[in-house]
C-alpha cells in the first residue's frame, strides 16, 4: 500500500461539505440547519489541516483554531436565536416563521 | 504508513455515513447523537494527519462544549412527542440532493483535472502538529488574532445571554 494524495483528503472533505450543504437545503427545524452548518465548518477543517500536513505549513492548522473559535460563538448565539423564536413563536420550523414576509 | 490509509477509509466512510444519519434522522436528540460520532471521527482524521493537538481540540470543543450546548437546548424546547416531528414532505428534497451530487459532481471534477502533485504528507507534518510549536506561533506572530479572538467570545457570550433572556427590563 502506498501513501495517499491530498485530492483523497480534499475529496472527502468536499463530499462532507456537500452533506451538509444537503441538510440546509431540506431540514425545516432550526437545530438541524445549525447542526448542517457545523458539519460544513468541520469539512473545511479536515481540508485546511490536509493542506497544512501535505504542504508542511503549520498556517493551516492555526486556521484551524480561529474557525473552531468562531463556529463555538456562532452555536452560542445561534441556539439562543432558537430559544428565543420557540419563546415568542412556539416553533422551531423556520417555514413556520413569517414575521420577517411580504 | 499502510496504517494511516487504513485508519483513512475507516474513518472516512464513518464520517460520511455519521454525517447522512445527522441530516436525516427524524428526532433531534438522535441528530445531535449522530453528530457527535461525526466529530469523533473527524478527531480521528486529524489524527491520520499527524495533528493531535487539533483532534484533542476537536473533542474538547466539539464533541464536548458545542454538543452538551446543542442536546441542552434541545431539551429544554420540549418538541413534543416524536410522532409529531415528522417533516412534511417536500419537493425540495428532491431538488436539494440533485444539487448536492451536482456539486459533487463539480468538486470531483475541479479537484481530479488537475493534480496538486502532493503524493504524500510533507516530511516535517509531525512537528508542525505538535502543540509545542503551534503553541508557540500562536502567542508571537498570531497573538493579536489570538486576542480578538477573546474579544469574540466575549462578544458572544453577553449577545447569548441577551437573546435567551426572558425580558430585557432589569
Amino acid at each position: 500500500m502506498q501513501q495517499l494524495p491530498l485530492e483523497a483528503y480534499v475529496l472527502l472533505s468536499a463530499t462532507l461539505f456537500t452533506v451538509g450543504v444537503v441538510g440546509v437545503l431540506t431540514r425545516r427545524n432550526a437545530l438541524l440547519i445549525l447542526m448542517s452548518i457545523e458539519i460544513m465548518l468541520n469539512a473545511v477543517n479536515l481540508s485546511l489541516v490536509a493542506f497544512s500536513a501535505y504542504l508542511g505549513d503549520a498556517e493551516g492548522q492555526l486556521l484551524v483554531f480561529f474557525v473552531m473559535a468562531v463556529a463555538a460563538a456562532e452555536a452560542a448565539v445561534g441556539l439562543a436565536i432558537v430559544i428565543a423564536l420557540f419563546r415568542n413563536q412556539q416553533t422551531v420550523y423556520v417555514d413556520e416563521v413569517n414575521l420577517m414576509r411580504w | 504508513m499502510s496504517l494511516d490509509v487504513f485508519f483513512f477509509f475507516i474513518f472516512g466512510a464513518a464520517a460520511v455515513g455519521s454525517a447522512l444519519a445527522v441530516i436525516t434522522r427524524r428526532n433531534p436528540v438522535a441528530s445531535a447523537l449522530w453528530m457527535i460520532g461525526y466529530f469523533l471521527t473527524l478527531a480521528g482524521l486529524y489524527l491520520t494527519l499527524r495533528a493531535p493537538l487539533v483532534a484533542a481540540m476537536q473533542v474538547l470543543i466539539y464533541a464536548g462544549a458545542v454538543m452538551v450546548l446543542v442536546v441542552f437546548v434541545i431539551m429544554l424546547l420540549n418538541l413534543g412527542n416524536p410522532e409529531q416531528l415528522r417533516e412534511r414532505f417536500n419537493p425540495q428534497v428532491g431538488a436539494a440532493s440533485a444539487f448536492g451530487a451536482l456539486l459533487i459532481l463539480q468538486l470531483l471534477v475541479l479537484f481530479l483535472s488537475r493534480p496538486t502533485g502532493y503524493k504524500s504528507p510533507s516530511p516535517q507534518a509531525a512537528e508542525i502538529g505538535a502543540p509545542e510549536s503551534l503553541g508557540k506561533l500562536l502567542f508571537t506572530d498570531y497573538l493579536f488574532p489570538f486576542e480578538a479572538v477573546s474579544l469574540l467570545l466575549l462578544a458572544a457570550i453577553v449577545g447569548a445571554v441577551i437573546l435567551a433572556k426572558r425580558k430585557l427590563e432589569p
